[in-house]
C-alpha cells in the first residue's frame, strides 16, 4: 500500500497567515499532525483557532503559506493568490472532512439524505451502494433508526452526531472539529465526543479546536495553545495542561479552571 | 346643498358583455405571460447578481433599480414612443407593453431571488463546500431548494399585483379589460357604472388567489 510507505505527517502546514481586511488573524501557524494523531486547539474566542481549521479545509483562502494534508498541497503566497480553480480546491475539501459548531445539516434533506449528498452528488455513486453505507455510518454513531428523520425532528446532539456521519461519508484522510459540542445542552455533549472518541480509537487523523480540556486531555496526542494568532505552545496534554511553561497558556488555564470552580460551585 | 344625486343603472353593460370578456382575457394573457417572461428574466438576473464581478453585475443592478424606481407608467410610455426614436425601428403597442411589464416585473422578481439565496446561512455554504461540492452543485442541491420555498410568498404577492399592474397598458392603446372600460365609457357616458364594474371584475379575480397565496404561505411555514 502506498499509503503506509508514506511517512511523513498527514497534515502539515507552513507559516500560514491570514488577515480579514485590516485584522490579522492567523500570524505565522506552523503545525504537523502525525497520520492516527489528535491534536487538540485550545485557547480563548478570537484567537484564530476556527480561522486555523477553515484555512485547513480551505474554507477562508489563505494569504500565504503552505498546506499539505495526505498527498494533496497547496501553496500561498502574497502575490499569486490563485491556485487552481473550483474542481482543485472542491476535491482538496472533499479528501477533509469538517465539522461544525452550528451543525449546518442541510434541513431539505432527511439523515440519510444529508450523509449520502456527498457520495452521490460529489462522487457520483448510485443511490443505492451510496444509502447502504450511509446507513451504516449513521449505525456507527447510534443512529439506525433516524435515517428517515429530517434534522428538525433530531435533538442537538443527534444533529451534530449526523453531521460528523455526512463528513465520515466522503472517506476523508483526516477530521476537522470545529467547537462542536459548544452549541449543545450539557446533557447531550457526551454522546458526540464518545463518537469522536471512538473515532481516535479507529486511528482518524483529528485536529479537533475545544473548549473541553478534560476531553482534550483525554483524547488528544498533544494540545496546541493558540493565542494572537499563533500556536505559542504545543506538547503532550499533560505537559500543557499541567504544567504549561508559556505565561499566556498558563492564564488561560487558570482562567479556565476559576470559571469551571465557579460553575461547580 | 344637496348631495349630488344619481341613477345608477347597470343594465345596459350586459350589452358589452363580449368585449369585456375579450378585455379580461387580454389582461389575463398579459399577466400570466408578463409573469413568465419576467420570471426568466428575474431568475437569470437575481442569479447573476450573485456574482462577485462587478462587470457583470453592474449592468444588472442598473437594469433592476431603473425598473424598480420609475413609474411603471412612464416606462410604458417610454418603451412605446421614445424607444422606436432611439432604435429607428417600429414597436406595436402589444409587444411595447408585453416587453415593458416583463421587464418590470422581472426587476421585482431578481430582488425576489437574489433575496431568497442571501437568506440561506452562511453555515449551509460551508457545510457543502466541506463535503467537496462545487459551486453549481451547492446552488443546485443545498441552496436553491431552501431558498425557492422561500422566494414563493414574496413571488405570489408580486404576480398578483402584476395583475393590476397590466391595467396601465391602456393608455397605448392594448385593448384589456380597462381599455374596454374606456371605450364603453366612450360610448355610453356612464363612468361610474363602468369603472364600478371594472374594480368588481379585477376583485373577483384577485381576491381568491390572495387567500390561496395566505394558504401557501402558512402552509410553508408549518413545514419549516
Amino acid at each position: 500500500m502506498p499509503d503506509s510507505a508514506d511517512l511523513r505527517p498527514m497534515i502539515e502546514i507552513n507559516d500560514l497567515w491570514k488577515s480579514f481586511g485590516p485584522v490579522a488573524v492567523l500570524k505565522g501557524v506552523s503545525l504537523r499532525v502525525e497520520r492516527g494523531a489528535v491534536i487538540a486547539i485550545i485557547g480563548s474566542s478570537g484567537a484564530g483557532k476556527s480561522t486555523l481549521l477553515r484555512c485547513i479545509n480551505l474554507l477562508e483562502d489563505p494569504d500565504r503559506g503552505e498546506i499539505r494534508v495526505g498527498e494533496r498541497e497547496m501553496r500561498f503566497s502574497a502575490d499569486r493568490r490563485r491556485h487552481g480553480g473550483d474542481r482543485e480546491l472542491a476535491a482538496f475539501r472533499a479528501a477533509t472532512g469538517m465539522v461544525f459548531q452550528h451543525f449546518n445539516l442541510f434541513p431539505h434533506m432527511t439523515a440519510l439524505e444529508n450523509v449520502t449528498a456527498g457520495p452521490r452528488i460529489v462522487k457520483g455513486m448510485d443511490r443505492r451502494a451510496a444509502e447502504s453505507e450511509g446507513r451504516a455510518l449513521l449505525a456507527k454513531v447510534g443512529l439506525a433508526d433516524k435515517a428517515e428523520t429530517y434534522p428538525s425532528h433530531l435533538s442537538g446532539g443527534q444533529r451534530q452526531r449526523v453531521a460528523i456521519a455526512r463528513a465520515l461519508a466522503m472517506g476523508p484522510a483526516v477530521m476537522l472539529c470545529d467547537e462542536v459540542t459548544s452549541a449543545l445542552d450539557p446533557e447531550l455533549v457526551g454522546e458526540v465526543l464518545g463518537v469522536i472518541e471512538r473515532l481516535a480509537d479507529e486511528g482518524m487523523t483529528m485536529v479537533i479546536v475545544t473548549h473541553e480540556i478534560g476531553f482534550a486531555q483525554e483524547v488528544a496526542d498533544a494540545v496546541a495553545f493558540m493565542s494572537d494568532g499563533v500556536i505559542v505552545e504545543i506538547g503532550p496534554p499533560g505537559a500543557v495542561l499541567a504544567n504549561p511553561e508559556n505565561p499566556r497558556t498558563r492564564n488561560f488555564l487558570a482562567r479556565f479552571h476559576r470559571a469551571q470552580g465557579d460553575a461547580a460551585r | 346643498m344637496s348631495a349630488p344625486s344619481y341613477a345608477w343603472d347597470f343594465s345596459f353593460l350586459w350589452g358589452y358583455r363580449g368585449l369585456i370578456l375579450f378585455g379580461l382575457g387580454v389582461t389575463i394573457l398579459y399577466t400570466i405571460g408578463t409573469i413568465l417572461i419576467g420570471l426568466a428574466i428575474g431568475l437569470l438576473t437575481g442569479l447573476l447578481r450573485l456574482s462577485r464581478n462587478w462587470l457583470l453585475t453592474a449592468p444588472l443592478v442598473a437594469y433592476v433599480e431603473i425598473f424598480r424606481c420609475t413609474p411603471l407608467l412612464v416606462q410604458i410610455i417610454w418603451f412605446y414612443y421614445a424607444l422606436p426614436v432611439v432604435l429607428g425601428i417600429d414597436i406595436p403597442a402589444t409587444v411595447a407593453a408585453m416587453l415593458v411589464l416583463s421587464l418590470y416585473t422581472g426587476a421585482f422578481y431578481a430582488e425576489i431571488v437574489r433575496g431568497g439565496v442571501n437568506s440561506i446561512e452562511r453555515g449551509q455554504w460551508d457545510a457543502a463546500r466541506a463535503i467537496g461540492m462545487r459551486g453549481h452543485q451547492v446552488m443546485r442541491y443545498v441552496i436553491l431548494p431552501q431558498a425557492v420555498k422561500r422566494m414563493i410568498p414574496p413571488f405570489m404577492n408580486q404576480s398578483i399585483i402584476q395583475l393590476k399592474n397590466t391595467s396601465l397598458v391602456s393608455t397605448i392603446a392594448v385593448t384589456d379589460l380597462l381599455y374596454q372600460g374606456q371605450m364603453i365609457t366612450g360610448a355610453t357616458y356612464r363612468p361610474l357604472e363602468v369603472y364600478t364594474m371594472i374594480a368588481i371584475i379585477y376583485f373577483i379575480v384577485l381576491f381568491p388567489l390572495t387567500l390561496m397565496a395566505q394558504g401557501v404561505e402558512r402552509r410553508l411555514a408549518r413545514a419549516d
